[in-house]
């Protein structure tokens, strides 16, 4: 297929090319994921894979949410079991408590943190525009850990500063 | 296509600073009439001048061009090598050292000093080459004044036909024309008979020829020199005319262009195409300041010279591997049980591959010991002259290799040495006369390999280490009683105290007492060890015990409730089940145990670390007793299992420093183990043992830190 044809294959936006399958939106794509009844959501970007649970190594002295680290090809992955971190539900794990890795790429540095949760569900698209401030009150989450509210349907998603969530060791309480 | 220069910026650098490193030992080994070793100093000038030219960095090019022209008059004889001279060059090398750091990090640079250096060789010039005080160039730096008044003044008629390529080079004739016309009275005469029809010009070659006219005051080799980057590139001739030259400018292809109206064309060429085919000025300033900011931002990238022979080697070894890959594929595709020896054989190979491979491409980051050893001479040649002291530097071994880690962080600290060497070790001359010995003290550098470690010694014939001096200052410091016998072993361990110094004047080379502590904790952080000898009157040899790598160790794996940990082979000093009746509960809640006639702390690790396991009973436990610091102790684990050489991965990458941790390794079931910090461990362990009054919760918190 040459440029020609792949340009005028594009679909224009919000158009859907090939059905189901959201193929290129304006927005941006967030996975989302469930910790005990709450949705959250992170950039999908930064996901760099899915995997089951496996008990981790242990961090000597650690905090309890720093679960420990796993050996993800090579690469010495800290756990950390956002239940536990945020204070959400029961840190239970079954057939589907999953870790999402994600990667931050900062300008020279990069981490690779891998995130317990207690299933993933859905990818979501979603405008800029339709991202909410989120209010300042309440929860037991700080602020920096939150980028903003998506409506979904009757729900609401808590989207994740992925960020600040590959340093949580360093501003904790 | 434009020619990006900024990319050849870093190997300019690194060239760069090898070259001064060369003019730095060729200086120090500089002897009167050594022609060829003012030939390579010459010429490592040489070339930093060209590429600072050709970089812009037009301070560095300055400057050098003044040493240059010191190294011609050496070079040919006008001028002998005095020791002043090669003092002279010795700073200048320092000065552009200085210079082209301050290029690189695009900061400001020593203005006074190099002014300073700049006037003594401007002195040196004027003052020196008696033999040639008519030949003599005005080097005014900023080469305003020349010498064309001057009744020897000669004139010259160049014919300049470049190759049609030679601005691909990164060459720019106008550079040479300037640099021409900084030499005296310049006329140039553009030659444009081979420009070829508009519509037929590829913008990147140069049509041009030229006939240049100059008179000036240099000799022709000067004059050959500034187109000694070009000359493989162009034709060229370069002939003394006696009479004033006849310049034809009504001629009809012919046009008199004088350089600043080349200048002017070349920026109009320069916009037109918006390449930058001539870097001409003003452009490539704009440039330079652009690309100065963006190096500054990036971290530093180092980079390795590897052997083609080394690289050759690794292909070689990878070929095999996947030779034993494919064999074991084809093996296990169609596996029955009769097979299972041409398995192991296989899998025997495979071992084989692996290893040969790893310590390939650990050599990769090996470089031969003499990239830190090469600094030494320069060090000890002005320690020398400071402290009026004549010493011999004598090195050994040079091309042990090292890995790159290991030797960049072993510099400073060898270099403490050295120089307690020159300062503590050798006696003045006439001490060392009165003792029969030499006037000329000899320090001797050496490495060799020993086991699967470096050693690199330190060695003098002074005076030795006084011992009753070191025993007086450290009762004076109140490190020790003044009734203590000690070993002679213990005492010099007393030189590595902090604050320790038995130097009775602080001179500003060492005796400050800050250091030794320094040096013994750099080395014990790089996992090696320090180890001093000395005879009284014969002299001091300082060992420094290094692991060859810091990516690999040697290491004992225990097991500790679940986990497993890995405790460096290297700081283990024995393993042994505890005999109950060797154990004693001493000051409250301590636990000793009775080595021979050392007591040695217990530490329970899973207490350290917060496990839980059913070993919680010292009886009969197992010991693993770990040496850090001159400190033993006992780490209490619950099982013993293999000796294996692990990879070490950093915590930091992802995580951050854990304390008591130096990093993690993945083992063959493709699970984490963390190997202990013993130095770590032991700070904990006081830590633990200060906080004991409070509870256990404080002395989480220490472990913890700022964490929760």
């Amino acid at each position: 297929m040459d440029i020609q044809e792949l340009v005028s294959d594009v679909p224009v936006q919000g158009e859907h090319s090939i059905e189901g399958i959201d193929f290129i939106t304006s927005g941006k794509q967030y996975l989302t994921f469930l910790l005990n009844l709450e949705q959250y959501a992170v950039d999908i970007l930064c996901v760099e894979e899915i995997r089951s649970w496996e008990i981790p190594t242990k961090i000597p002295n650690a905090p309890s949410y720093i679960k420990g680290v796993i050996n993800m090809r090579g690469i010495i992955v800290p756990i950390v079991d956002l239940r536990l971190k945020f204070s959400i539900g029961e840190a239970t794990y079954h057939e589907t408590t999953v870790v999402i890795v994600l990667t931050y790429q900062a300008e020279d540095t990069g981490r690779t943190i891998g995130f317990v949760v207690d299933a993933v569900s859905d990818v979501l698209n979603v405008e800029s525009k339709d991202i909410k401030n989120s209010p300042a009150f309440g929860g037991c989450m700080q602020p920096q850990y939150i980028e903003g509210l998506i409506n979904v349907g009757k729900n609401v998603v808590t989207l994740l500063n992925v960020e600040n969530l590959q340093y949580v060791e360093k501003h904790a309480i | 296509m434009s020619v990006d220069l900024s990319q050849f910026i870093p190997s300019f650098l690194e060239e760069s600073f090898e070259g001064l490193e060369l003019m730095e030992s060729s200086l120090l080994s500089l002897q009167a009439g050594d022609n060829e070793t003012i030939h390579s100093i010459f010429r490592a000038a040489h070339s930093i001048k060209g590429g600072a030219g050709t970089f812009g960095f037009d301070v560095v090019t300055e400057f050098t061009h003044l040493v240059e022209t010191l190294l011609d008059e050496m070079r040919d004889g006008r001028r002998e090598v005095s020791p002043k001279d090669v003092e002279i060059l010795l700073a200048s090398v320092d000065c552009m050292r200085l210079l082209i750091e301050a290029a690189r990090d695009d900061e400001n640079y020593d203005k006074d000093k190099v002014a300073q250096t700049t006037m003594l060789l401007n002195e040196a010039l004027s003052s020196g080459g008696e033999k040639s005080a008519g030949e003599k160039i005005s080097q005014q730096s900023d080469n305003t004044e020349q010498s064309t008044g001057k009744s020897d003044t000669s004139t010259f008629s160049i014919h300049f036909v470049p190759e049609h390529n030679l601005a691909k080079t990164g060459n720019d004739p106008l550079f040479l024309f300037n640099a021409l016309a900084d030499l005296g009275q310049l006329t140039t005469v553009a030659n444009t008979g081979e420009l070829p029809a508009l519509t037929d010009i590829d913008v990147q070659e140069l049509y041009l020829s030229w006939d240049l006219t100059l008179i000036t005051g240099a000799t022709k080799d000067e004059v050959h020199e500034i187109f000694e980057w070009v000359e493989d590139d162009c034709l060229l001739e370069i002939k003394k005319i006696d009479k004033e030259p006849l310049v034809n400018p009504s001629d009809g292809e012919k046009e008199t262009v004088s350089v600043n109206e080349i200048r002017a064309a070349s920026n109009i060429e320069n916009e037109s195409n918006s390449q930058e085919i001539y870097p001409a000025n003003d452009n490539s300033v704009v440039k330079k300041q652009a690309t100065k900011t963006k190096a500054k931002a990036k971290v530093e990238v180092s980079s390795i010279r590897v052997g083609v022979d080394k690289v050759d080697n690794l292909i070689n070894l990878v070929g095999e591997l996947v030779i034993t890959q494919s064999m074991l594929s084809e093996l296990g595709s169609d596996f029955n049980m009769d097979k299972i020896e041409r398995l192991t054989s296989g899998l025997e190979q495979l071992l084989q591959n692996t290893k040969e491979l790893q310590e390939s491409v650990m050599r990769i980051r090996m470089l031969p010991i003499s990239f830190a050893f090469n600094r030494f001479p320069r060090l000890v040649h002005d320690l020398a002259i400071k402290t009026g002291k004549e010493i011999e530097l004598v090195i050994k071994g040079e091309q042990t290799e090292l890995d790159k880690t290991v030797m960049e962080q072993i510099g400073d600290p060898l270099v403490h040495l050295v120089r307690n060497a020159v300062d503590h070790g050798i006696e003045p001359a006439e001490i060392r006369l009165a003792n029969g010995k030499s006037a000329k003290g000899t320090i001797s550098l050496d490495a060799y390999h020993q086991g699967g470690n470096i050693v690199i010694e330190i060695s003098d014939d002074g005076g030795g280490i006084n011992r009753q001096k070191v025993f007086a200052k450290a009762v004076e410091k109140g490190i020790i009683e003044p009734n203590a016998t000690l070993a002679d072993n213990q005492i010099f361990d007393l030189l590595f105290e902090p604050g320790f110094s038995t130097a009775d004047q602080v001179t500003d080379i060492s005796g400050r007492g800050v250091g030794m502590d320094v040096v013994k904790r750099n080395i014990q952080s790089l996992g090696g060890r320090i180890q001093v000898e000395s005879t009284p009157g014969q002299g001091s040899c300082f060992k420094v015990n290094l692991p060859l790598t810091l990516a690999i160790l040697d290491g004992q794996l225990v097991k500790v409730g679940t986990e497993t940990y890995i405790i460096p082979l290297i700081s283990i000093v024995e393993s042994l089940q505890v005999d109950k009746d060797l154990i004693n509960r001493v000051s409250g809640d301590m636990t000793l145990y009775r080595l021979r006639d050392e007591n040695v702390p217990i530490l329970p690790v899973y207490q350290l670390f917060g496990l839980a396991t059913e070993h919680t009973e010292i009886d009969n436990a197992l010991l693993v007793v770990v040496e850090a610091d001159g400190q033993k102790v006992g780490l209490m684990v619950d099982h013993l299992l293999a000796q294996q050489q692990v990879v070490i991965k950093s915590l930091k990458d992802n995580y951050q420093q854990v304390i008591g941790i130096s990093g993690a390794t993945i083992l063959g079931d493709g699970s984490v183990a963390m190997i202990l910090d013993t130095p770590g461990i032991i700070q904990m362990a006081l830590a633990y043992a200060q906080n004991k009054q409070r509870d256990m919760a404080s002395y989480k918190q220490f472990a913890i830190g700022e964490q929760c």
